[in-house]
C-alpha cells in the first residue's frame, strides 16, 4: 500500500537551538521535534505512551529523550521506550531543504 | 468522610457490558461479552472491586494466559494487603483483620516502643495480621497468608529468623518485592545471576524496583547480597551518580575542583563518562556541581535542566503550568492582590491556589501564555519549582500576636531577600515563628527560626514531606545579623557538600549534627562560607525578568509552532 504523505514546514533550522525540543501544533496532531547534538532534527508525536504528557519539554541527550514527567528515556529514532520500560511513541520523517525543516504527515 | 476511587464504567455500560459497581468479569477476567476483557481497578470480580496495584498484576497474569491460548489457573481473587505510613507511623494490614468467634489471634503489644501485632489464625492457618509500628515481619506474613500457611510455619519462622539478610534468604520467589511496579524476589535474583548485577542502581535500572517510591531499597539490596554472597560489596552500593560513570559525587566534585573542569560535556570527555551525552541524572547533577564549584563564570546550560527549571514554572500532568510569584515572607498587599487577580481574569486561570509555603499559585497556564503573564504580573519569580528557596513561611509575629516575642516577618523577609534565587542541591524549606507555638512549622524546615524572648533559636535539618523528621537545634543567637551569618554559613556548607538531590534533612543525618555544629562554631569558617555564598549570590538574576527582555528566549523556549492542517509546500 502506497502511503501519500504531505509535507509540511514547520521552521527554519535557526529556530531551533540544539538539544532542546519544539512544540508543533499541526492542525490539531501535537509533535515534538527535537535539534540533536548531531545535528540532526528529529520529530516523534508529543505524547508519552505512559500517561499522556508531553514530551517536546524532555531532556535532549544523544539520541534519546528523557521525558518530563517520569523520566523515561525513549529514542527519538524509532520512537522506542528504553528498557526497563516499554512502549513506543509514533514517530515522523523530517525532511531539510535549503535550511527549512519539513515534517511529512 | 469519602475514601477511595470509583471505577469508571461509562463506556463499557454504554457498550452493552454488564457493570454493576465495574465492570463484571468472570475467573478468566472475561466480561459478558466475547474477546473483551477488563482488569485492575475497573473491573468486578466476584462482587469485588480492587483498588489496590497487586491484584492488578495477579489479574494481568491470568489474563496473559488466556489470551495467549496457554492453559492457566482461573482467577480466584486476591488478599487484599497495604502497608503505608499514616502519621508517620507504618501500618501494614492484611487478609482478614476482624476478630470473630472462628479466629484466634497472637497478639504483641508493645507500648514502650510504641508497636503493635497481631496475627490472625482461622482453622490453624495463617488468615490475616496487622502491624502498627514496625512492620518488617509484613511480607513474610503477606506470603504465608497468600499460600494459608499452617501456623506452626509462622511460629517456627519466628524464631528461626531474626536478620534482615535471613529474611530476604528465605523469602519464596514469587512474592512481590516492590508492590509499586510489581517485581518480584524471583525476577530481581534471575536479573542479578543473568546480567551480573552488583549494585542496587543496577537492579533498579535492569527491573524497576525500587524506581518509585523507593520503600523497598533495603530489602533490594539485602537481596543482592544474598544472591552475590562473598562478592558483593558494601563499598559498591554508595558509588556513582549515575550509570554512565562509576565515580561517586565526592570523587566527581574533587576531579572538576583539580582539572578545573567548566562544563558538564568536559566533565563528560576528562573523567571517562560511558555515554557521550549523559543521562537524565548525571546532567543536571553536574550542572549543579560546576555552578556551585565556578558561581562567577560557569555558563549555564540550559539543556542540562529539568523543564520546570528551563521554563521557570511547574510543568502539571497535562502539559499546563504554574505561576507562583514571589511574595517575601508570605506577606502581601491589596494592590498586588488585585494585579494576581486581573491577570488571573485575563488568562482564564482554571485554578487559584494558596500553597504550603504562603504563596498564590496560579494553575493551569499554557506555556505560551507565561512570558506576558509574568510581564502583566511584574513580580519577580516565586522559584516554586526549582532547587532553591523555596518560601521562608512567617507568622504573624510581635506587631499583631499577643504571644509574639520578635518580628518573626521581618526576619523571615531578610532571609528570602537574601537567599533567593540560590541553587541548592534541591529545594530549600525555610520559616520564622515569633514564639514556641510555631504556627510558621519551623520545626519541619530545612532552616527553622524560632524567636524566643531576646534570642533567636536556629534548627536544621527539618523535614515534613517523604522523609519526616523533625529538625535539630543549631543554636540559640541575639540578633537577626547573627541569624543571617549563621544561616548562611550553614546553608553554604550545605551547598559545598551535599549530593545533588539530597535534602538537609538527610544530609544533616548523613555528616552528623555534631559535624555540623563544630564546623559552623568556628567564625574564621563561617566567614570563609558567608564570602562564598556572598559571590554565589551576587550573579543571580530574576529569571522571569530575562524571559520579558528577552525574545530569543520566548522564541526559543516558549512559542509552539502552529500550522494549519491544509497547508502545503
Amino acid at each position: 500500500m502506497n502511503k501519500t504523505f504531505e509535507r509540511i514546514k514547520v521552521a527554519t533550522m535557526t529556530e531551533l537551538p540544539k538539544n532542546l525540543g519544539k512544540t508543533v501544533l499541526i492542525g490539531s496532531q501535537e509533535i515534538a521535534l527535537f535539534h540533536l547534538d548531531s545535528g540532526e532534527i528529529r520529530a516523534i508525536e508529543n505524547r508519552c505512551p505512559h500517561k499522556g504528557g508531553v514530551l517536546a519539554q524532555g531532556m535532549v541527550s544523544g539520541d534519546y529523550i528523557f521525558r518530563p514527567m517520569h523520566d523515561w528515556k525513549i529514542s527519538v529514532l524509532d520512537g522506542k521506550v528504553q528498557a526497563p520500560d516499554t512502549g513506543c511513541v509514533r514517530t515522523f520523517k523530517v525532511e531539510i531543504e535549503n535550511n527549512e525543516v519539513y515534517v511529512l504527515l | 468522610m469519602a475514601v477511595g476511587i470509583k471505577p469508571n464504567i461509562q463506556l463499557a455500560a454504554e457498550s452493552g457490558i454488564p457493570v454493576n459497581r465495574g465492570i463484571i468479569v468472570n475467573d478468566y477476567l472475561e466480561t459478558g461479552i466475547q474477546n473483551v476483557y477488563a482488569v485492575g481497578e475497573c473491573a468486578e470480580h466476584r462482587e469485588m472491586v480492587y483498588g489496590l496495584v497487586a491484584p492488578l498484576y495477579e489479574q494481568g497474569k491470568v489474563l496473559a494466559e488466556r489470551i495467549s491460548g496457554m492453559e492457566g489457573n482461573p482467577y480466584q481473587g486476591s488478599v487484599l494487603s497495604t502497608q503505608l505510613k499514616v502519621s508517620g507511623v507504618e501500618v501494614f494490614s492484611a487478609g482478614k483483620i476482624i476478630e470473630d468467634s472462628e479466629t484466634k489471634t497472637i497478639k504483641v503489644f508493645d507500648d514502650w516502643k510504641g508497636t503493635y501485632k497481631k496475627v490472625l489464625i482461622q482453622e490453624g492457618r495463617i488468615a490475616g495480621a496487622v502491624l502498627f509500628g514496625d512492620t518488617s515481619e509484613g511480607r513474610k506474613l503477606l506470603g504465608l497468608i497468600n499460600k494459608d500457611a499452617d501456623v506452626s510455619e509462622y511460629t517456627e519462622r519466628a524464631e528461626s529468623e531474626q536478620s534482615a539478610i535471613g529474611l530476604a534468604a528465605s523469602m519464596p520467589n514469587e512474592e512481590i518485592v516492590c508492590g509499586c511496579n510489581g517485581v518480584t524476589k524471583g525476577a530481581i535474583v534471575g536479573a542479578i545471576e543473568a546480567q551480573g548485577l552488583t549494585s542496587f542502581e543496577q537492579v533498579k535500572g535492569c527491573t524497576n524496583a525500587s524506581r518509585s517510591c523507593g520503600g523497598c531499597k533495603a530489602l533490594v539490596t539485602d537481596l543482592l547480597e544474598v544472591t552475590l554472597g562473598d562478592e558483593f560489596s558494601a563499598a559498591n552500593q554508595q558509588e556513582a551518580i549515575c550509570s554512565c560513570t562509576t565515580l561517586s559525587r565526592d570523587e566527581v566534585v574533587k576531579e572538576i575542583r583539580e582539572k578545573e573542569l567548566t562544563h558538564t560535556r568536559e566533565v563528560m570527555n576528562v573523567l571517562g563518562w560511558k555515554t557521550d551525552n549523559g543521562c537524565s541524572k548525571c546532567k543536571p547533577a553536574l550542572k549543579y556541581y560546576l555552578g556551585m564549584i565556578h558561581p562567577a563564570t560557569y555558563e549555564d546550560e540550559r539543556e542540562s535542566r529539568f523543564v520546570n527549571e528551563r521554563l521557570h514554572a511547574n510543568i502539571q500532568k497535562d502539559g499546563t503550568y504554574s505561576v507562583v510569584p514571589r511574595m517575601y515572607g508570605g506577606v502581601t498587599n491589596a494592590a498586588d492582590l488585585r494585579k494576581i487577580a486581573d491577570v488571573a481574569d485575563k488568562y482564564n486561570v482554571p485554578l487559584i491556589k494558596v500553597t504550603g509555603g504562603q504563596r498564590i499559585d496560579l494553575l493551569g497556564v499554557e506555556k505560551e501564555d507565561l512570558p506576558s503573564m509574568w510581564a502583566d504580573l511584574d513580580m519577580p519569580s516565586g522559584y516554586a519549582y526549582g532547587k532553591t528557596l523555596r518560601t521562608v513561611k512567617t507568622c504573624v509575629g510581635e506587631n499583631f500576636c499577643r504571644f509574639g516575642t520578635q518580628d518573626s516577618i521581618g526576619m523571615g523577609i531578610a532571609m528570602e531577600k537574601k537567599f533567593e534565587r540560590l541553587n541548592t542541591p534541591h529545594k530549600v524549606k525555610m520559616a520564622v515563628s515569633a514564639c514556641p507555638r510555631n504556627c510558621a512549622e519551623s520545626a519541619i524546615k530545612d532552616i527553622g527560626v524560632v524567636g524566643v524572648e531576646g534570642a533567636w533559636e536556629i534548627y536544621i535539618g527539618g523535614n515534613g514531606g517523604t522523609h519526616l523528621r523533625a529538625a535539630d537545634l543549631l543554636c540559640k543567637v541575639k540578633t537577626s545579623d547573627e541569624v543571617l551569618e549563621i544561616t548562611g554559613a550553614y546553608i553554604q556548607y550545605y551547598r559545598e557538600n551535599a549530593a545533588y538531590l539530597e535534602r538537609t534533612s538527610v544530609w544533616v543525618e548523613r555528616v552528623g549534627l555534631d559535624h555540623i555544629k563544630s564546623t559552623l562554631a568556628d567564625k574564621q569558617n563561617r566567614t570563609r562560607l558567608n564570602q562564598r555564598l556572598d559571590k554565589a549570590l551576587s550573579v543571580l538574576t530574576d529569571p522571569w525578568k530575562e524571559t520579558i527582555n528577552s525574545e530569543t528566549i520566548q522564541k526559543e523556549l516558549y512559542q509552539t509552532v502552529r500550522v494549519p492542517a491544509a497547508s502545503k509546500y
